[in-house]
């Protein structure tokens, strides 16, 4: 492993995103890069979002804004002032990266766009992650996780037909957003990295989210199809075969299947059913070979399904899934997160990352590493900033400004 | 614009199937890269065989699915129990920058196509592997579906209505937060490579990259106990915050209030009918101790109203809310025509339908796919003969021995 040398160490981000934009940087400063948290004097807002550390807000305490801003580091800047857009074009001089979260035309108005930070820094690759794009007829709608998602498409499609489609209780659609964003800012860094010109990107969180509808437009645009909401089932052909079940300790994911694909599975499972004594004749001389998942109806879920879910009732969530490993029918437990905390095989690959928060005397375990490269550890090392926390390095050490000055800057409310 | 150029002399050799390899080799392919899929007719990618298909008729070249993540890529059908096809392989490996498979753990190894034997015929080769469950580790062998791997992340108890079990989020929720994943790495890796010269091999986890998705969630169990509850689409900081029936069939709006101000606004909206006076509503904790009743009169006004009509009215005031949009509403929507979401191309079996276009729009190089996605094996002679030297005759040879299926 190289530890010296990373993905993007020797390039800088410049993050001056909100809520809608934090992974973005979150990721690139994971590849290595520096990643300069700008925020408002007083600190960002997204520091008062909860849940809270014991409960408490603080503006070090709030959950969210820790885990999206690990490893960064922290300025304070005001862009109101014409002062303080002096110290961010002198920051964008040296800057790889810049990240904003801005409604579309806030930057431009204060001369902090894209063109402007170009003549600045002809290098730099500027990126915008805003709910529907910089441009046309949605650019300046009011948004929020849910709107986002409901534009997406993929709300539409989560939840029971009949009833309200259902968004993921945990806000997601920035998060796609934030990721679509750090793979749009690499293929624009590569560019530059060819070219010696950087570029602006513009991102639609409403778009990244609409990624996960996988094949449901393609539906409308072959076949003007629109899919239906089918909750815990799964479509096959004019059937919907179930796919979740209850078991002694929670849910498990669970997939009737025959053919090339699952009759050897199937097989195995009933058999082990059998020497429970929750068979019959009728399973055990069930031909899993030529079950076919498209000739599925009501009459052979009924005298199917319930053994199942008979035999599922009498074990756990983990007794079923070792059962899965090695007789490879297709299960899966749903996990809580309780659950992915314990896991053997994520603590096997050194999956978690614990990192002290020591001014609030806390240890917290972080998702770790999105991929394991041979040659480059994903870098996490650092809790998130306190507000401001760099001022003096950066501003200091490599802005050269002196201590006096930061002060003074500190008192006019520059930073 | 310069088209394409990003990627302008990059090439990959994608032996992925299914959504996360191929997506992010796609990506590579819209900005450039030139991008050879290599398959099998016996071992075909699962979403060869998945609907939806073109015109309801099934086919190994006709599901839109499959299509819209392999569009702009050359199809290399090989059948790799010859072993001549297997020669074919390492001479892509050999032409290639990047190497992408997705295949169970030790699938790549029994060719002999594992990272240790590329260096040998490409020592600063990038290869990725994605899988479930990442390449060690016990559960590595593990066989599933993207909803299994969805349930193992733990997103199977994120998507609930309140007052019924668990419903699970759609189809394989993991598999596109891969996608991203796995396209950062390569250019990650393609920068490495830039700088020292060095290759690099990656092992992505579908189940452990998508799990910072719920991040806050790992975090707040831990500070404070808690596990994410089922909260419908109710959010701790809003009311009215959900999903409301609107005039029509099956047609749906949100509405996300936070604010005095916004509900203020809200109210002016719906014409200030008089429970909207009801001190029960006064403030946000009101509002939240007293949502059933008002998720009920929300929804009273929004259900004698087009869900366009009440997405207009809010958002002209300011309020946060959209159409709960289907697959039709996504092929109409204004927003995303501007953005040029869609592109027709002619697909040679199937002929013209729709592809869909990543999320970012770059300012100086554009980036969608050149062409439709390829029939499987569509390109056999021009990536033997073109891009691999291989002569006519040698080809012709190769076919009679079934290197080609």
């Amino acid at each position: 492993m190289d530890t010296d040398e990373s993905f993007l160490s020797p390039y800088r981000v410049l993050d001056l995103t909100d809520e809608k934009g934090y992974l973005c940087g979150k990721i690139l400063g994971g590849l290595g890069a520096e990643v300069i948290k700008i925020e408002p004097p007083g600190g960002d807002k997204g520091r008062t979002i909860g849940p809270f550390i014991d409960d408490k807000p603080g503006p070090n305490r709030s959950l969210f804004w820790t885990a999206f801003n690990v490893g960064k580091k922290s300025v304070t800047l005001n862009l109101m002032t014409e002062e303080g857009k002096k110290i961010f074009r002198k920051l964008v001089v040296s800057a790889d990266f810049v990240v904003e979260s801005f409604n579309p035309g806030f930057l431009n108005e204060r001369g902090l766009g894209y063109e402007d930070l170009s003549k600045i820094n002809p290098g730099v690759v500027m990126t915008s992650i805003t709910p529907y794009g910089q441009t046309g007829p949605y650019r300046d709608f009011h948004a929020a996780d849910i709107v986002c998602w409901a534009s997406s498409g993929y709300m539409w499609l989560c939840g029971i037909t009949g009833r309200a489609p259902l968004r993921i209780s945990i806000p997601q659609a920035y998060l796609h957003g934030g990721a679509e964003a750090a793979m749009g800012s690499m293929v624009a860094f590569w560019y530059r990295q060819k070219r010696g010109e950087g570029q602006h990107v513009d991102v639609s969180i409403a778009e990244s989210a609409m990624w996960e509808c996988l094949g449901a437009y393609a539906s409308w645009d072959m076949n003007q199809e629109i899919f239906q909401r089918l909750g815990s089932f799964r479509a096959y052909g004019a059937y919907k075969i179930r796919f979740m079940y209850p078991c002694k300790d929670g849910y498990v994911i669970f997939l009737l299947l025959g053919g090339h694909i699952g009759a050897r599975g199937q097989k195995a499972l009933a058999e082990w059913m059998d020497k429970e004594g929750m068979s019959n004749e009728f399973l055990r001389n069930f031909d899993w070979e030529t079950f076919d998942a498209a000739t599925y109806n009501d009459e052979m879920a009924r005298k199917l399904e319930p053994f199942f879910e008979r035999f599922f009732m009498t074990k756990t969530k983990d007794e079923l899934f070792q059962g899965a490993l090695k007789m490879q029918y297709l299960l899966a437990p749903v996990n809580t997160i309780q659950d992915l905390l314990k896991n053997p095989h994520l603590a096997a690959r050194d999956f978690w990352v614990n990192i002290d928060h020591p001014e609030l005397n806390v240890h917290l375990t972080y998702p770790g590493a999105p991929f394991k490269s041979n040659r480059v550890s994903w870098r996490m090392n650092r809790r998130a900033p306190r507000v401001g926390e760099h001022n003096e390095e950066i501003y200091g050490k490599d802005l050269g400004f002196s201590d006096r000055e930061i002060e003074a800057l500190g008192r006019a409310g520059e930073i | 614009m310069e088209g394409s150029s990003v990627f302008e002399d990059l090439k990959v050799a994608d032996f992925s199937t299914s959504v996360v390899g191929p997506s992010a080799a796609r990506l590579l392919g819209d900005y450039g890269a030139t991008v050879v899929k290599i398959e099998s007719q016996t071992h075909t990618d699962a979403l060869r065989v998945t609907a939806p298909y073109m015109g309801r008729k099934a086919g190994i070249n006709r599901s839109g699915y499959f299509n819209n993540f392999n569009a702009g890529k050359y199809s290399l059908s090989l059948n790799m129990r010859v072993p001549k096809a297997l020669e074919i392989a390492k001479k892509l490996v050999q032409w290639a920058d990047v190497v992408v498979e997705t295949f169970r753990p030790g699938v790549m190894r029994g060719w002999g196509l594992h990272y240790e034997e590329l260096l040998k015929i490409k020592p600063d080769v990038i290869m990725i592997s994605s899988s479930m469950s990442g390449q060690s580790g016990p559960y590595r062998d593990y066989r599933g579906f993207g909803q299994h791997g969805a349930a193992l992340a733990g997103w199977g108890t994120t998507v609930a209505y309140p007052d019924d079990d668990a419903v699970v989020p759609f189809a394989a929720y993991t598999d596109y937060i891969g996608t991203r994943y796995v396209a950062i790495a390569i250019i990650a890796a393609l920068e490495y490579r830039r700088r020292t010269g060095k290759g690099q091999y990656i092992d992505n986890s579908q189940v452990e990259c998508s799990i910072d998705f719920l991040a806050t969630g790992v975090l707040d169990y831990q500070a404070n106990g808690r596990l994410p509850e089922r909260l419908g689409n109710r959010d701790p900081s809003s009311a009215p915050h959900g999903a409301y029936r609107c005039q029509g069939e099956d047609r749906w709006c949100v509405i996300a209030v936070s604010t005095h101000e916004e509900w203020q606004k809200f109210c002016t909206v719906i014409g200030r009918p008089p429970w909207t006076k009801d001190p029960r509503f006064n403030t946000l904790s009101d509002r939240k101790k007293n949502e059933d009743d008002l998720d009920r009169l929300v929804e009273r006004w929004t259900a004698n109203h087009a869900p366009e009509e009440v997405v207009e009215r809010m958002q002209k005031e300011g309020i946060a809310a959209a159409v709960v949009a289907n697959s039709k509403d996504l092929a109409e929507d204004p927003q995303l025509l501007h953005r040029r979401h869609y592109d027709l191309l002619t697909h040679s079996e199937i002929g013209p339908h729709h592809y869909e276009n990543f999320a970012f729009r770059l300012s100086k190089t554009s980036g969608s796919p050149r062409t439709a996605a390829p029939c499987l094996g569509e390109h056999n002679a021009s990536v033997c003969t073109e891009i691999l030297g291989v002569s006519d005759e040698e080809f012709i040879q190769l076919l009679a021995e079934g290197v080609f299926e």
